[in-house]
């Protein structure tokens, strides 16, 4: 970071004072030509907070997604239909064992397992051939999108995780200060905060499978140059398996934990498969760095665009991502 | 196909033209004179339109090696344009411009679709341009649900007509069909005459090693934004029949599900000759009307899922690549039963 | 390849052979309805509707035996489209019952211009322009559109409930703009409020509720909340998280059956939130009883009680059937004398008397429901009262109602 600074003095004073505006907005008590000019304090802060969580859930499903492509060059295209699938696995043992946790861990091992599968039965006689790796995940995602329609039909399901994780809690920000001396302080919805909490814990986990042990240094080594990763002696198809069980894992865990936020239904899939694309493009295909930023700028700008502009809003985030391409086509932190 | 050069020069004769080809010319063209008007127009009509659309999905992916997912919105675009400067009846736009102006500027602005998608997605190769294509489709999809002073949002536009021309309805079953066969087949000569042009010849040259055309002299980005606009012609002229078949136009159209079954049809069909795309397109319009009365009509995306897998996983050349690879077989035995014993190596197999 | 198109050709013939084998004493009735993707459980129980009426005919009418014919369409136009056109270029039909959705029921309208010896008849389908904007004239719909849903809601949050200023928040399409437009009309023409920012009009699809909760005002008295079904369930849950008290007014589809038991933590803080649709679960009448206990005999996997799918495919159905009937099975003439008789064809269905207006639509009871506690701690939907013979235009002239102009954003305006 402070080699950052170093380098790049003007852009880190910019930084900083962004963070100190934003942190001024978001703790001081608004006067009234502020509120006249961007509405109320509750909606911005709540949509900020909103924008962040949800950036929490994005990075949690595309960053799985991002360490598939970055190794192996494969577009899983059958990712988000493993969030689904992640999703309804999860809800089912959650609902039969009544425990919320197994149904999660459930969701992440049998996805990973299956992403296993995946790699060593159908991808391992296509490598090189990304092209026809990408066409066979879209086939994968219509098939098992009709599948899981026919298991669980078209109804939507809710989960019911632990009493402690949901609720609201009252958080120390003030919302407005009453006519009558009376401090409010806003609520928000606690199990928002949890997935926002396990996201960064997931984040960092990665980071520190990816830079301190051996085989996140394969994997690391194996993104910049494949061949010679193998050609020094290393399984790389096992490193492929196991980051495709990572991959595939942090899938089906998104879907349990997104799942549990805004309930799955068909359809979902598509939905998460395009954020992803969004997030990985604009941030950057093989940089888990780059996914955490692209994620933080699409989560905020699909919250911001619904709460100011509902009408046009979700053509925002598509905006975002040419805008990206026109200036920078590997993503912010891509490498050409 | 035949080459033009020597079809101008006076010397080409009809025995040159393989057989089946002969035999399907025909099929096609007294197609309406054995079949209801159902088959004529909701099969018939309708994978010859589809078909064209793959066909510019095609030409692109097979000739160029750019897999754009784009190519049906641009034709969902230009069936939009002739809603809003034609005429509808939905009272909302609708010039009512003449109808050869509104089809050209149709066609035209199908084209300038494609073309956009194709600069954006120039810098991108292989599976980055399907990511960045797919997303652009879906955020023409949002884009066109959700803007009621142009595009009528969830509704749509409906009541597009084409217009009666010479005293016929070209809307009625035969005359839309002939209609249709005429532009595919059109394309199709289009398509193939061009692979094997200077422009063609050069954009598949860019497919195996654009490096090495960069350093011909090529500049690969002009050459490829130019496949983009003439495969938007292509997809824009299908999205004008698409529009008159359907008589309307809405979302749902142009959503992502439909923009993948264009992928499905080229894939299964065969992504590397020009005819590909339309046997992908009479499998799937087939597999979606009878299905319900020979399987389960809820599976349907299942049975046309497994297909398209089954196809790349083991025909990466599609139905035509696994026609091309039985044929000799075929034709290897037919050999060595009439020279009795004597075996004979056929080459004048078709490539389709 | 020229083998397998042979072979479906052969099928296809055969098929169009056999059924003309039988056409002479039968009459072939399509039913479409949305029996794929994630309306499918909608569609089914729409079938059920149709079939429940057939079998109180027994399948057959005036002598003739009526083969039942289905059509599955996705919920989009296209495919509602494709699909009526195999139903009737193909197989033949001579009656159509459907399609569900209201887009779909615009593009069955068009399509049954092109086809006047055709007789359409609706199935839920509740766009109002259906029939009230260039209606076709074989195209019948003995089922009420999504405005007139509404009736009595207005009067009753502004009179009784006190109601003075309603916030809204609807998805962004036709269906929602019909059900607001219903609900507003009367409400705003008794003096109530309900200003342009403050109509929150959602992307379809979207599933998170929590950042347009924020940005709901705090000074309007309640909000009227226009989602169906799960998105129902997770604005309600969502609402709850946030801390949101406000009151409710729910359209047709925001607190019914399927939304009051589902799972999850019992929400008190809806008792008391008004709703009105053309059903109500728990309305005593005797019709009404024996419609449910017929729906559960016949369909014993089906939905604890008929949804509104079910009833307007039945109620519809039944129509058809009784129209045949009246002119004793006989369509030789394309149905002329069928769609005279269902144009002046009045009579009784499990919610009280139907007829129809000059431009074929129906006239019928609504009713008005309020959320309570039930005897087991349960929420049920307790009918508050019927509106009674609810016509499309609600008593205005023909010419007076369209001057409201078509259902969007901002219709009725009333700052």
């Amino acid at each position: 970071m402070l080699r950052f600074i170093e380098r790049h003095t003007f852009w880190a004073i910019i930084i900083v004072l962004a963070v100190a505006i934003l942190l001024l907005l978001i703790f001081s008590v608004w006067p009234e030509w502020l509120i006249s000019v961007i509405g109320r304090k509750k909606t911005f802060v709540i949509t900020l907070l909103n924008g962040v969580t949800l950036a929490g859930l994005y990075f949690l499903v595309a960053s799985g997604f991002t360490l598939v492509f970055g190794l192996m060059r494969n577009v899983n295209l059958a990712h988000g239909s493993m969030y689904l699938l992640g999703a309804y696995i999860g809800y089912e043992v959650s609902e039969r064992s009544g425990s919320w946790f197994l149904g999660l861990a459930t969701a992440f091992f049998a996805i990973a397992l299956s992403g296993v599968l995946l790699q060593i039965l159908v991808f391992r006689r296509m490598e090189k051939e990304e092209l026809r790796q990408t066409l066979v995940t879209i086939g994968i995602s219509i098939i098992a999108a009709d599948l899981m329609l026919a298991i669980w039909t078209g109804t939507t399901y809710q989960f019911t995780p632990p009493d402690w994780l949901w609720g609201s809690s009252v958080l120390p920000i003030i919302s407005v200060i009453k006519a009558s001396g009376k401090v409010i302080y806003l609520k928000y919805p606690i199990y928002r905060l949890t997935v926002l909490a396990v996201a960064v814990l997931v984040g960092i986990a990665l980071w520190l499978f990816l830079n301190r042990t051996k085989i996140g240094m394969m994997i690391r080594a194996g993104v910049n140059d494949r061949d010679m990763l193998s050609a020094s002696g290393v399984n790389i198809q096992l490193v492929f398996a196991i980051v495709f069980a990572i991959g595939a894992g942090l899938a089906g865990f998104a879907g349990v934990i997104g799942g549990t936020a805004l309930s799955i239904a068909p359809g979902e899939d598509v939905r998460y498969l395009l954020a992803s694309l969004i997030v990985v493009i604009v941030g950057g295909l093989g940089s888990v760095t780059g996914v955490a930023i692209g994620s933080l700028l699409i989560g905020l700008a699909e919250q911001f665009g619904l709460a100011y502009f509902p009408t046009y809003g979700v053509v925002l985030t598509f905006l975002i991502m040419v805008v990206v391409l026109a200036i920078r086509p590997q993503g912010i932190m891509g490498e050409r | 196909m035949f080459d033009t050069r020597r079809l101008f020069s006076g010397n080409v004769s009809i025995s040159e033209i393989h057989p089946a080809k002969i035999i399907l010319a025909v099929f096609l063209i007294a197609y309406p004179s054995f079949t209801s008007d159902f088959f004529t127009f909701q099969i018939g009509a309708y994978s010859l339109i589809l078909g064209t659309i793959a066909l510019s999905l095609m030409m692109l992916a097979g000739y160029g090696g750019m897999v754009s997912l784009a190519q049906m919105s641009a034709a969902g675009f230009s069936g939009y344009i002739m809603a809003i400067f034609g005429e509808n009846s939905v009272a909302v736009m609708g010039f009512g411009w003449p109808w050869w102006l509104t089809i050209i500027t149709a066609i035209l602005c199908g084209a300038l679709f494609s073309t956009i998608v194709g600069a954006i997605s120039v810098r991108t190769e292989g599976i980055y341009t399907i990511m960045i294509t797919l997303a652009i489709a879906a955020a023409f999809f949002y884009f066109v649900r959700q803007n009621y002073h142009i595009f009528n949002g969830f509704t749509g536009f409906a009541g597009i007509e084409p217009p009666k021309l010479f005293g016929i309805n070209w809307r009625d079953p035969v005359p839309f069909y002939y209609l249709t066969l005429f532009l595919a087949a059109f394309f199709l000569w289009a398509v193939s005459h061009c692979s094997r042009s200077t422009f063609g010849l050069g954009l598949q040259a860019i497919r195996d090693n654009p490096r090495r055309m960069r350093a011909l002299g090529y500049h690969v980005s002009w050459h490829r934004i130019t496949a983009y606009f003439f495969s938007g012609l292509i997809a824009g002229t299908a999205g004008v029949l698409l529009v008159w078949f359907n008589g309307r136009i809405s979302p749902g159209s142009i959503g992502v599900e439909v923009v993948i079954d264009i992928l499905v049809i080229a894939v299964v069909g065969g992504i590397r000759s020009p005819t590909g795309p339309f046997l992908g397109a009479i499998v799937f319009v087939l597999l979606e009307n009878f299905a319900i009365d020979l399987i389960d009509r809820e599976r349907f995306n299942t049975v046309i899922g497994l297909v398209f897998l089954l196809v790349v996983l083991f025909s990466p050349d599609g139905l035509l690549g696994l026609w091309n690879r039985i044929y000799p077989k075929i034709r290897f035995r037919r050999s060595v039963r009439t020279n009795g014993g004597r075996t004979q190596w056929d080459d004048s197999v078709s490539s389709g | 390849m020229l083998v397998m198109l042979k072979k479906t050709l052969a099928t296809a013939l055969l098929l169009s052979l056999a059924n003309l084998a039988i056409a002479q004493g039968t009459i072939k009735m399509g039913a479409l309805a949305t029996l794929e993707g994630a309306f499918t459980v909608l569609g089914e129980d729409g079938m059920r509707g149709v079939k429940m009426a057939l079998n109180e005919f027994n399948y057959s009418v005036g002598g003739k035996k009526i083969q039942l014919i289905t059509g599955s369409s996705d919920a989009s136009p296209d495919s509602a489209i494709r699909a009526a056109r195999k139903l009737v270029e193909q197989d033949g039909v001579q009656v159509l019952v459907g399609p569900l959705s209201g887009s779909e029921g615009l593009a069955i309208k068009d399509y049954a211009k092109t086809k006047p010896n055709v007789t359409f008849v609706n199935g839920t389908s509740a766009a109002q322009d259906t029939t009230l904007r260039k209606p076709a004239g074989n195209f019948f719909r003995f089922s009420t559109d999504g405005a007139q849903w509404m009736a009595g809601l207005g009067e009753y949050a502004y009179k009784v409930k006190g109601y003075r200023s309603v916030a809204v928040l609807a998805e962004d399409y036709s269906f929602p703009y019909t059900q607001v437009f219903g609900f507003l009309e009367p409400f705003c023409r008794l003096g109530g409020k309900s200003s342009a920012d403050a109509r929150f009009w959602v992307p379809i699809g979207n599933k998170d509720y929590s950042s347009v909760i924020a940005a709901l005002p705090d000074d309007v008295d309640a909000i009227y909340v226009a989602l169906g079904g799960a998105d129902s369930v997770n604005f309600l849950t969502q609402y709850e998280q946030s801390g949101g008290d406000l009151p409710l007014v729910g359209g047709s589809i925001t607190v019914d059956q399927s939304v009051l038991g589902s799972k999850g933590r019992t929400r008190k803080f809806i008792i008391g939130t008004p709703a009105a649709g053309p059903i109500s679960d728990t309305w005593n009448d005797p019709r009404w009883d024996k419609f449910v206990a017929d729906y559960k005999k016949q369909f014993p996997d089906g939905f604890p009680s008929p949804s509104l799918f079910a009833h307007g495919y039945y109620v519809n159905t039944k129509a058809a059937l009784l129209g045949l009937q009246n002119v004793g099975g006989d369509l030789s003439d394309g149905g002329k004398k069928l769609r005279q008789s269902l144009s002046s064809l009045v009579f009784d269905t499990p919610t009280g008397m139907v007829s129809l207006d000059e431009r074929r639509n129906a006239i019928a009871d609504i009713f008005l429901t309020e959320v309570i506690e039930g005897p087991g701690g349960n929420l049920v939907n307790k009918t508050i009262k019927v509106v009674p013979q609810v016509s499309q235009t609600f008593g205005l002239q023909y010419e007076d109602f369209l001057k409201y102009g078509q259902v969007g954003r901002e219709n009725p305006r009333c700052e």
